[in-house]
């Protein structure tokens, strides 16, 4: 039965090039299949039947798991309590999986001990078409390109070429409603001269003296809560306040005024792709963004001291109010958030 | 099939429903063409059958999902039995996604069945296309297939992207919020794109609706055409199979299709089936209700995303620091585009290696039977080197976990996978080429002077042997046959000259099979047998 070489096949075989391949007739010769070995359900009628009850037993398992799970979905209702979610989840899974694993189980089985497992070898014949059958399509194509004179008429040939080039673009320009131009979007936050610095999320005010030294704020403009587009601006806005020791900054002449008696306020939107850096390490005085560690370091201008992020976190100039609350100087003096081309 | 093929008095039961269908459907032809079709059988076989079978599993769950969750980011403010988030504004996709998990029963099921079927389906695809890759499945006519596959992986990549991020969680917010940034660091039109994609700035209120339409719909369209022609074509090309005794490049040996694999394979969706089903029962995965809803100010520590996009996370985190250019007005986000384009392409070499491999051995033949790793000693090298080098971006992706877990530096942990990002793949080629020509020593060795048997004999001069037991006819074939190239010498062309390509393909042919070991010939093996026969 085994068939290794296709003798005496009608048509011959395309000879491919074998290109650098090491061809030699001094080979080993194929020995054919191995032997088939003959399984305990082919030879004893007893352990066929025992296979075959197996198999029934799999499949009657599976009714009874399917079944099981219909009445588990009834029988382990949710309710306010939280704990029947993990009742429910596992009896109407545990039933559902029964199920499915009995029918898997049941066909794997019959196929192993009752289907005949003797190796069968089939021919393969090579993927391109025979010569004839080639020679057929060749004709096809010539046929086609003589009836509408596609390599003869040029004009129309190129025509066509053009006009598939430009009808997908109009989809493409379809798409520019897709979202706004981002004109300015990118470059301005909420913070305005005078915005207070409000808690994050409440929206309550802080004031200068409620900033002990080492205390850290998630900060948010005043008004946040209450604007129409409430996350886009968050994405912006969202600041981290730190009191240092004075003496401990390192501050160049024209940002001296940016802090208040060691309050320092700094984009919490990470310069690498814009996760929130908000995490402060008191004792290293270091800023880190969970997502790519990008570290910066608040006493030195937010300088980065590792990870991938290149730009400082842009810094909030900061005053107080007459009320002794704190608010902004201004705006952020540059984009915060990831960088973009035009920035 | 015995049962039916009985008398035309007594069709049988299968013989009945099938005259009904032929009458209608023209059946009878196809299962003539396919119903003895014959399958190779081996366990590796059956990982493309998990990723299909785990695809099939994603369109049900998903299909039931879809029923109750609304992909909309209107605030609302929750109202619904989980008690911490109780008063909570959120979006109505995050609520909705509270709601299949505590108020819809089985809910939280069929989330774990989707999500557990997703992480499942991209691993299997993954394993598959390393087998496929190491047993030079991919050599002609299979090329194009290779890619078709490759495709599967990288939108099985994009569905689970997609997928992960609806739920509109702190943690799958933060990860558009990368992309998000990523995007912008694309030189001109990167602003425009993201906010094209948005709809405005970021995060909008569109990008969930966007991105169910991309997860429902196209996304999933596509990997069903990409599968109906992946699955056409091993019905073209018939299944590989490995060599071995009977086995040839002009036949293929296995089992037929009715009746044994319909009842292995269609058994083994159930099983795949049963075994996710079992796994979302009893593991919990992805409890967005821990998260709470987006929120662009606060993020948790740790932060991973799901492992088949880790790879593209730690190539982000191993970019070194201050590598971004601004000058003329204009931004150049190194740290973000050198990653970006190091994925691209390490994708395009994973894409074109087939052709790559096609071009150097020069081969043309059609390639049915398998190889065996260890004879094809380069690519199997550069196999290892690929993985390692995906397994270093992929554990950079979790410098931060590991260095808390081994209480490490981070610093240290972090430098560390930048170094071996580069020497890794290296080291890796080394020692596996090296254990790949060992073993075909070790091979040939066998072949040709047969197993230890650890049995001592004293011969009657006194000399000692152990005697050394010959290898039956088909064992012994899978150690002898396999294929072996020549370097090829660089020759001018009609013009008398040497080209360029000529060149590097000459110079790449050496790389390849310039160190490696013959397969056992006959003459080599008569000689050791005669050697045997007179002594030892």
């Amino acid at each position: 039965m085994t068939e290794i070489k296709k003798a005496g096949s009608a048509e011959a075989e395309h000879v491919y090039s074998a290109g650098s391949a090491v061809i030699t007739k001094d080979v080993v010769a194929n020995p054919g299949l191995e032997p088939h070995r003959v399984r305990m359900t082919d030879k004893s009628p007893k352990h066929e039947r025992r296979a075959a009850r197996q198999v029934a037993i799999l499949f009657l398992l599976s009714i009874v798991g399917s079944a099981f799970a219909i009445f588990a979905y009834f029988a382990f209702p949710l309710t306010d309590d939280l704990g029947t979610v993990r009742n429910n989840t596992f009896f109407l899974g545990a039933g559902i999986t029964l199920g499915l694993l009995g029918i898997g189980f049941g066909a794997v089985h019959w196929a192993k001990t009752l289907m005949p497992d003797a190796e069968v070898s089939e021919a393969r014949h090579q993927t391109r078409g025979s010569e004839e059958v080639r020679a057929q399509a060749l004709e096809i194509i010539k046929l086609a390109d003589q009836e509408s004179g596609f390599s003869r008429r040029k004009l129309i040939r190129r025509s066509l070429y053009g006009a598939l080039a430009f009808f997908p673009l109009p989809a493409i320009v379809l798409f520019a409603d897709l979202g706004p131009d981002p004109a300015n979007t990118l470059r301005h936050t909420m913070w305005k001269a005078g915005t207070r610095l409000t808690q994050d999320p409440t929206g309550t005010p802080i004031k200068a003296s409620e900033v002990t030294v080492g205390s850290v704020f998630h900060v948010i403009p005043e008004g946040l809560n209450e604007s129409a587009h409430k996350l886009e601006e968050k994405a912006k806005a969202a600041v981290l306040l730190v009191r240092v020791d004075p003496s401990d900054l390192i501050e160049t002449a024209e940002k001296k005024s940016w802090s208040y008696q060691g309050i320092v306020a700094y984009s919490k939107i990470c310069t690498h792709v814009g996760c929130p850096v908000a995490l402060f390490e008191q004792h290293t005085h270091h800023l880190l963004c969970p997502c790519h560690q990008s570290t910066f370091d608040l006493n030195d201008a937010c300088k980065v001291v590792f990870g991938p992020a290149s730009r400082p976190l842009p810094q909030l100039p900061i005053a107080v109010d007459a009320e002794g609350y704190l608010v902004a100087q201004s705006d952020f003096h540059e984009p915060v958030g990831p960088s973009f081309w035009e920035r | 099939m015995s049962t039916t093929t009985a008398t035309k008095a007594k069709p049988g039961f299968l013989a009945d429903r099938a005259n009904f269908l032929d009458e209608r459907v023209g059946v009878a032809g196809i299962l003539k063409e396919f119903g003895r079709k014959i399958f190779p059988d081996h366990w590796s076989f059956m990982l493309g059958e998990v990723a299909l079978y785990s695809f099939l599993v994603l369109l049900l769950s998903g299909t039931f999902l879809t029923f109750f969750f609304q992909p909309a980011m209107t605030p609302v403010i929750y109202d619904g039995v989980y008690g911490p988030l109780k008063g909570a504004e959120m979006s109505i996709a995050y609520a909705s996604t509270l709601d299949i998990s505590f108020e819809v029963r089985g809910g939280l099921l069929m989330r774990q069945v989707h999500h557990w079927a997703a992480l499942l389906f991209v691993a299997a695809a993954g394993l598959h296309m390393l087998r496929v890759f190491f047993t030079g499945a991919f050599r002609k006519p299979r090329e194009i297939n290779w890619v078709v596959g490759f495709m599967l992986f990288v939108l099985g990549m994009a569905a689970g992207f997609t997928g992960y991020s609806l739920p509109d969680d702190l943690l799958s917010g933060n990860g558009l919020r990368i992309i998000d940034g990523m995007i912008k660091a694309i030189p001109v039109v990167g602003a425009y794109v993201s906010s094209l994609l948005f709809g405005g700035q970021f995060p909008g209120e569109s990008i969930v609706a966007r991105l169910y339409g991309l997860h429902i719909l196209l996304v999933p369209a596509l990997i069903l055409v990409f599968i109906v022609i992946h699955l056409f074509m091993v019905v073209i090309h018939k299944h590989t199979h490995y060599s071995g005794p009977g086995r040839t490049d002009d036949n293929v040996v296995g089992y037929p299709l009715m009746p044994v694999y319909v009842a292995k394979a269609g058994g083994f969706f159930f099983l795949v089936f049963g075994v996710i089903m079992l796994v979302a029962a009893t593991f919990t995965i992805n409890p967005v209700w821990n998260y709470g809803g987006y929120d662009p100010s606060p993020v948790s520590a740790g932060t991973q995303p799901d492992w088949y996009i880790g790879w593209l996370d730690g190539a982000l985190r191993l970019t070194p620091s201050h590598l971004e250019v601004s000058s003329g007005g204009v931004t150049w986000s190194w740290n973000i585009l050198i990653p970006l384009i190091t994925s691209l392409v390490f994708l395009a070499v994973v894409a074109i290696y087939p052709f790559v491999e096609a071009w150097v051995t020069g081969d043309q033949r059609e390639h049915h039977v398998l190889d065996r790793p260890r004879n094809a000693p380069t690519r199997t090298a550069i196999g290892v080197a690929g993985m390692v080098f995906y397994a270093d971006l992929w554990a950079g992706a979790s410098t931060d976990i590991i260095a808390t877990n081994f209480k490490m530096s981070l610093n240290q942990v972090l430098t560390f996978f930048q170094i071996m990002l580069i020497l890794g793949p290296i080291i890796g080629y080394l020692i596996t080429k090296r254990a790949c020509l060992s073993l075909q020593r070790k091979d040939r060795e066998i072949a040709l002077h047969g197993r230890e048997t650890g049995r001592i004999v004293r011969l009657p001069h006194g000399e000692f042997i152990e005697v050394h037991e010959p290898l039956d006819a088909h064992a012994l074939y899978r150690l002898v046959s396999f294929d072996t190239y020549q370097p090829i010498m660089p020759r001018p062309n009609d013009q008398g000259k040497i080209t360029v390509s000529t060149r590097l393909r000459a110079a790449m042919s050496r790389w390849f099979f310039e160190d490696r070991i013959e397969p056992v010939t006959q003459t080599e093996l008569t000689a050791a047998q005669k050697h045997a026969a007179i002594g030892h």
